[in-house]
């Protein structure tokens, strides 16, 4: 019973990390781009939610939504002002930029915040727990668990059902062809980075609430996000979703081995994935 | 006055002059052909229209307007639609999403919508939920024709659509071409097939070495006088 336990427990803390690379997959899907302040952006996201319950005495779900449209814009400016700049044929220049604005990220918190931790308050929700038989799962995890599927489910819906998913898939198909058909990549490029910062809101308020995090927390969790986008398979969504429950299934499993082996044994996970299909585990049909 | 007109065009790759001056008219409604050996700089003329390759603002116009130094997006917008040269479906997209994307931004009424594009391609309306490069080379050189013509473009630029495939497919794509016509829209032929060119044309221009050497309508000009602009003439 105790390994039911521990896999289930691992398949919803899987759902965080799912939401943690969901925004990061979305992007890298679109234009190539890896975000190495992905991370920083979610604990950046956490403190601005923070800063809405303690300034507007926000319940935490409330303060998130209010974070939500905040967080596109940031996403969009941030595509609009620098990001388009450098997406290019050379891939290195978005990959410095994105990691120096990580740095900038992580000390302006710093600055901002002090390096205290800190966690955002969810009242009685940190401790609810369903009993389910013999074993109770906690409300919190369920809820991050449900909303990595809820938002896999809407981007799936975004991309495959609606104009701008169309578009999306268009562009990251070939942007010149695109351009032809009246795409404007650039701005296609901007709604996708706003959308990722939706992601990475929702990440952060299960981040935030769940455990302590302060202004050096992001690069860790940017690993974790990268790891269940490269198991699930490049630039698809449901393996970014996979990928996420198995780095959570194989920490709790090792960690019931040994409670050292926690973050060791999501880290061998990932490479054991590697080994065994180094496109993922749901690679893109054609690159 | 002209719909579309190129003054002095000129293209450069690098240190490479691809075009010397390029003045080209096509009248509303009219069919032109432009044809040349590889590397005549057809391509890079086609490129250059529809915005891919930016010029200087005069040296293309549009219905008046100055639109060689526009956004190839906002170029489609405006009503030219280009064919790609090598067809350029995108792979992730079902042939009917890759018809859709031609009204992606210009969604202007006219002839065209996907019922009229299914009943000038029957075969596509068969194989609209597959992936656009399922298909044979000929069925995807109708996709993307339809593509363009979704969009209901006051110019089709179509960048050789004989490319590659077999003489009987080449005949059954442009047996489309009248159809295509019948709704007024000026189209922009480029080829390496002179007897196709000829066939749809109302004037045939030739190109080589990044100039025109000759032009007319097909029926005055003779097999030699092509030759010659086509190659070079003998000296």
């Amino acid at each position: 019973m105790i390994w039911v336990d521990t896999v289930l427990q691992g398949v919803l803390l899987g759902g965080l990390y799912a939401l943690f690379a969901l925004g990061l997959s979305l992007v890298f899907g679109i234009m190539r781009l890896v975000n190495l302040a992905h991370g920083d952006l979610i604990v950046f996201a956490a403190y601005l939610i923070l800063l809405l319950v303690t300034l507007l005495g926000l319940g935490p779900f409330m303060a998130a939504i209010v974070a939500l449209p905040i967080m596109f814009a940031l996403g969009w400016a941030l595509q609009r002002v620098v990001l388009n700049r450098v997406l290019g044929t050379d891939i290195l220049p978005p990959l410095l930029v994105t990691f120096g604005l990580s740095v900038v990220l992580q000390n302006a918190l710093l600055e901002g915040f002090s390096a205290d931790s800190r966690r955002i308050p969810a009242g009685w929700l940190e401790t609810a727990s369903l009993p389910i038989g013999p074993i109770s799962l906690g409300v919190m995890p369920l809820l991050t668990f449900l909303s990595a599927i809820a938002v896999t489910l809407a981007l799936q819906w975004v991309f495959y059902r609606t104009s701008l998913g169309r578009a999306f898939r268009a562009t990251s198909d070939d942007p010149v062809t695109a351009s032809l058909m009246g795409v404007k990549p650039a701005s296609v490029f901007a709604k996708a980075t706003g959308i990722a910062m939706i992601v990475v809101t929702i990440a952060a308020l299960y981040l935030g609430t769940r455990a302590n995090f302060d202004p050096t927390t992001g690069p860790a969790r940017l690993i974790y996000a990268f790891e269940a986008v490269i198991i699930g398979g490049l630039g698809s969504l449901w393996g970014t979703l996979a990928g996420g429950i198995i780095i959570g299934v194989a920490q709790t499993v090792g960690a019931q081995i040994n409670p050292e082996w926690q973050i060791l044994a999501g880290h061998v996970a990932f490479l054991v994935v590697l080994l065994i299909r180094p496109r993922g585990l749901f690679p893109r049909a054609f690159d | 006055m002209a719909l579309l007109e190129t003054r002095g065009l000129t293209a450069h790759y690098g240190d490479f002059q691809a075009l010397f001056g390029v003045d080209l008219d096509l009248a509303e409604g009219e069919t032109m052909a432009v044809i040349g050996a590889n590397g005549a700089g057809k391509t890079t003329l086609m490129r250059s229209i529809a915005g891919v390759l930016a010029q200087s603002p005069d040296m293309v116009r549009f219905d008046g307007r100055a639109i060689g130094a526009m956004a190839p997006d906002d170029i489609m917008a405006a009503g030219i639609a280009m064919v790609p040269e090598g067809r350029k479906l995108f792979p992730s997209l079902s042939v009917e999403e890759n018809l859709l994307m031609g009204c992606h931004r210009r969604k202007v009424a006219g002839p065209w919508s996907l019922e009229t594009v299914y009943g000038l391609f029957p075969i596509l309306k068969e194989r609209r939920h597959q992936p656009g490069t399922a298909l044979s080379g000929g069925q995807q050189q109708m996709v993307s024709i339809g593509r363009a013509l979704m969009s209901n473009p006051r110019v089709l630029l179509c960048d050789e659509i004989s490319l590659g495939l077999a003489p009987v497919v080449i005949k059954d794509i442009y047996a489309a071409f009248p159809q295509i016509r019948e709704t007024g829209a000026s189209i922009v032929v480029v080829e390496q097939d002179i007897g196709q060119a000829m066939k749809v044309a109302d004037r045939v221009h030739c190109m080589m070495e990044g100039r025109v050497t000759l032009s007319g309508k097909p029926g005055e000009l003779s097999r030699e006088a092509i030759h010659d602009a086509y190659f070079g003439a003998a000296a």
